[in-house]
């Protein structure tokens, strides 16, 4: 006889798949949507120079499982590669680089795929091989890099769309630029959990104010467990009550008013019970200059906003079809879609939870609202609702990338650009001590770029490219050093900058892949003598 | 500026990019400390010590070996998990279960020819001090900040003033998703891991009466079905946090009450980061920082430019990679109250009515000791020990007395030990205070 078993348990769970396992310490970063992003990433290299910078960028895109990549390389392997490359060997002297780096780096995940360029067969040059390849991804290329190869990369980024890195590393210095081919926005920033408690008690809705007066009805009364347990934000707002009565119905709005509301909120905990004191109220007292804000446009959906209307033409994609939304929303209400999230507080569970649900419904509501003025417009009846909300959930934290620049891998005006900001950092080192502000990292850029086409150069030389570009260069002391300090290294790389770079490179590539995080905008130089790197609108 | 002359290693031919910069000045080289004629051969001949082959420690290696190392020791107690295989390039699916020192140890020799690389599948409290007197260098990339402790009293203790060999600089990187620090310590010449504990403060515990009760979040019911539920029902005879079988009993548990009280958010992979306090680690963030090591060891070992952990030189590196790129690279200065390096007792201000077991149990989570098995002495007498049992049990009874009971009073100078600093006194100077 069969003996049927209930059990309270819930069925048997299925335990994490073996990619899940190998993948888990990134899952926690970018989740599945992020590795389904990466695994649909086809990421071509090309390589020249000393060629390891590239080949640790990739190292770092194939363990976490791009789909795809390629190399260019016209490189045969020498002595010398076997000193900076890790992915070579005594095998590889006087084979193809880009067959034996394809190699040793596939090794690295069964899952990617790679390819090596020029081959024997019908791909001789990297142009045949942008002709005939599947649309890539992205694509990264290393300096000094051919004039031809680079106009090739540039036309070919333009047509697709797809973003380019040029990564130069030399000796203790290095640099890489990113191109993107167009304005950038990201929704899922991840910003700081501590930056993300939006509690709008200063605009509380029905719902919520409802609930926090039951709670507070009574608090007088309140035994000292039910008491030492009302939720922070419920504190805040009965004191809110208090105050608008005693000061005809305004809110604490200035810096004294409001370190005057926290002494109240601190005076009213009680100190008669076992504890001496109150958590709850504690939290409610830190939180009072945090969370006493009237809601106002953050900075970077600004920009989102303005960029737009500037740019109607704007290929309307689903992001700018929300953004449109929101906007419309944040006109019609003056604050934003709340994000419905919760911080942890000192509560009972069953009020917390309450709290919670408050919130998530107010969230589901207002994103209810942004996703019909999507419906009602042209293009937008297939946004996925899911799209709008997480948008909705992450609106005060949006930001647009590239967004001055239009095409930055255009090189029309480019000149003009990095002399205004050559003169402008220049001038902020001659403060920077007074300030104790770091130093501008300018002058390793632009002695890394005078030898962008060429295998290497003697401080003299250098300079005198970077005369012209910035006059007066070889008078400058700092763009002096720089001179001399790539003029060392003779164009050839130290293994630990190139490794370090290309970590930069595979951060930035995965941020820019997965369209999580935020990326820089646009250069970074970094300095390997300081161990520091500055970021530069170039 | 540059000199002209290249003072190649024995392969000219191989480290030609190396060479041209590590054994010819440049215009940041101090020139009197540097001598290119040197370089290969002193670099040759260093022993260099890495703790830990994980995530950072696979990049180390293989940073020193392209770097003109050529003897480099490893320690690490760990076996290969496949969820290392996402980042610590030197292990295949094959390798799963062989010790982590051994594979990478190897590995890093076949590709890099003419390095010598010992591997130790131990822990590193298993050395003593002559051991790591062998060194010159020591580059740590580890997850534990116990570990760290450990190794940096260590060689804070082996400082023999009149013997410049003594003092071993260690550099240590650590990361956490896209975020992470390198540093150089010159034990008892720049500021030590111990001076800069209170930057990486311990999470907040959740109150066990939050756990018990009044649980809010769906950490709060895992934490429950490990600390609670699991010591009540005794499923399995240990708990191991790496058995599928027991995780997804946690997890199960932790379902049920998260149903009970209406908590949503419980998964397996949650269950798992809590139990096993996972810290997200990725290959890039890896290869940031240990080449940020490894670049500060090559201009320490070779004196080719500056480097972090120099008089009045930074010797931090902080580097995030969250938004945008950022990195503040500034000195930590050295504290005269640390309890390992310095020599003043730190001040600690405690309340006259608290116990000593609550004293005891501040030293945990105070960001600044974090010490969780403590025995303390004042200038007199044993107040508590921890070990041996018998110890323990004739100074139990103090630790419900309260610090006014027990006599102590402001200025009052105690020694704190911990099991896991075998070496080290934590001195403090009481100043009692309601």
């Amino acid at each position: 006889m069969t003996e049927i078993v209930t059990s309270q348990t819930p069925p048997i769970l299925n335990g994490p798949s073996e990619k899940e396992r190998k993948y888990d310490r990134q899952l926690r970063l970018w989740a599945a949507s992020g590795q389904a992003a990466l695994e649909s990433a086809n990421i071509l290299l090309v390589n020249s120079g000393a060629g390891t910078v590239g080949v640790e960028a990739l190292k770092n895109l194939v363990l976490p499982g791009i789909g795809r990549f390629a190399i260019y390389d016209d490189a045969l392997v020498n002595e010398a590669d076997l000193g900076v490359n890790f992915f070579l060997d005594e095998s590889c002297l006087g084979k193809s680089r880009s067959q034996s780096l394809t190699a040793l780096l596939l090794e690295l995940n069964p899952e990617v795929q790679g390819a090596w360029f020029p081959n024997r067969e019908n791909v001789t040059s990297l142009e045949s091989l942008l002709v005939s390849s599947p649309v890539f991804t992205a694509a990264i290329y290393t300096y000094p890099v051919q004039p031809e190869h680079l106009s090739l990369l540039k036309t070919y980024g333009l047509q697709h769309k797809i973003p380019l890195f040029g990564v130069h590393s030399a000796g203790f210095y290095s640099y890489f630029k990113i191109g993107l081919p167009g304005a950038f926005p990201i929704v899922d920033t991840h910003p700081d959990e501590t930056a993300t408690t939006d509690f709008r008690l200063l605009t509380p809705w029905p719902e919520l104010l409802t609930f926090a007066r039951d709670l507070t009805r009574d608090i007088d009364n309140l035994d000292h467990m039910e008491h030492g347990h009302l939720p922070y934000a419920v504190i805040l707002l009965y004191y809110l009550d208090q105050w608008k009565l005693a000061h005809s119905g305004v809110s604490p709005k200035t810096y004294k008013e409001k370190t005057e509301f926290r002494k109240i909120v601190q005076s009213a905990a009680r100190t008669d019970n076992a504890e001496g004191g109150e958590e709850n109220f504690e939290e409610a007292a830190a939180a009072v200059l945090k969370t006493l804000v009237s809601p106002s446009l953050p900075s970077g959906l600004k920009e989102v906003f303005e960029y737009k209307s500037k740019f109607p033409a704007e290929e309307r994609s689903g992001f700018w079809i929300i953004a449109d939304a929101v906007e419309k929303f944040y006109a019609e209400h003056q604050c934003l879609p709340v994000p419905g999230n919760v911080p942890d507080m000192k509560a009972q569970s069953k009020v917390y939870v309450q709290l919670q649900n408050i919130y998530k419904a107010k969230a589901r509501q207002d994103a209810a609202e942004v996703l019909n003025t999507v419906r009602a417009t042209e293009g937008g009846q297939n946004i996925d609702p899911a799209e709008v909300e997480l948008f909705c959930k992450n609106a005060a934290f949006v930001k647009l990338i590239n967004a001055t620049g239009g095409d930055s891998n255009s090189t029309a005006s480019a000149g003009d650009h990095l002399k205004t900001v050559v003169d402008q950092e220049l001038e902020n080192d001659k403060n920077a001590e007074a300030m104790m502000m770091p130093l501008s990292l300018l002058p390793i850029y632009l002695a890394l770029q005078a030898t962008s086409h060429v295998s290497s150069a003697n401080a003299d030389e250098i300079l005198a490219e970077i005369c012209k570009v910035v006059p007066g260069a070889n008078q400058n002391e700092r763009i002096v050093k720089a001179a001399h300090e790539v003029a060392r290294a003779e164009g050839g790389e130290l293994h630990n900058i190139a490794a370090l770079t290309g970590g930069m490179v595979a951060q930035e590539m995965i941020k820019i892949v997965t369209k999580q995080y935020v990326p820089i905008d646009n250069t970074c130089v970094f300095d390997g003598i300081n161990s520091r790197c500055q970021v530069l609108r170039l | 500026m540059a000199s002209a002359d290249v003072y190649p290693a024995s392969e000219p031919a191989r480290w030609k990019y190396l060479d041209n910069v590590r054994t010819r000045s440049g215009p940041h080289t101090n020139p009197d400390i540097f001598d290119g004629k040197l370089v290969a051969e002193a670099m040759e001949n260093m022993k260099v010590l890495v703790i830990g082959a994980g995530g950072l420690g696979c990049e180390i290696l293989k940073n020193l070996a392209l770097s003109g190392f050529k003897n480099i020791h490893v320690i690490d107690m760990d076996t290969i998990d496949i969820s290392n295989l996402n980042r610590q390039f030197l292990f295949r699916q094959a390798d799963v279960g062989s010790f982590k020192a051994e594979v990478a140890a190897r590995f890093v020799e076949r590709r890099v020819k003419g390095v010598k690389i010992t591997p130790h599948n131990c822990k590193i409290q298993d050395f003593d001090e002559d051991f790591y007197m062998q060194f010159q260098l020591l580059v740590c990339g580890l997850d534990s900040i116990e570990a760290r402790r450990w190794i940096n009293a260590t060689l804070v203790n082996m400082v023999d003033e009149d013997a410049e060999d003594s003092y071993k600089p260690l550099i240590d990187g650590g990361t956490e998703g896209f975020k992470g620090q390198a540093r150089v310590i010159i034990p008892t010449v720049t500021s030590c891991i111990e001076c800069q504990l209170d930057m990486h403060a311990p999470r907040a515990a959740v109150p066990l009466c939050t756990l018990a009760s009044i649980p809010r979040q769906p950490e709060h019911c895992i934490e429950w079905a490990h600390v609670i539920a699991w010591d009540k029902e005794k499923p399995f005879p240990s708990l191991d946090k790496d058995d599928p079988e027991h995780i997804t009993w946690l997890y199960q548990k932790a379902l049920i009450r998260a149903h009970e009280f209406k908590i949503p958010g419980v998964t397996y992979a949650l269950t798992q980061g809590v139990v096993k306090n996972i810290i997200p680690a990725i290959a890039a963030t890896n290869s940031v920082i240990a080449a940020a090591c490894c670049n500060e060891a090559l201009k320490i070992a070779a004196n080719c430019a500056p480097c972090l952990g120099f008089p009045d030189e930074n010797n931090y590196m902080m580097y995030s990679g969250n938004d945008s790129i950022y990195t503040y690279t500034f000195r930590h200065e050295k504290k005269d109250d640390c309890p390992v390096c310095g020599n003043l007792a730190r001040e600690l201000i405690v309340d006259p009515d608290w116990t000593l077991r609550e004293l005891v149990e501040s030293f945990a989570v105070r960001p600044e000791s974090q010490l969780k098995k403590p025995s303390i002495r004042s200038d007199h007498k044993t107040l508590y020990m921890q070990s041996p049992a018998s110890l323990e049990a004739k100074s139990r009874p103090n630790l419900d007395k309260t610090l006014a009971e027990l006599g102590l009073s402001s200025g009052d100078e105690i020694g704190v030990t911990d099991p896991a600093f075998a070496t080290v006194s934590f001195k403090y100077k009481l100043k009692l205070q309601k």
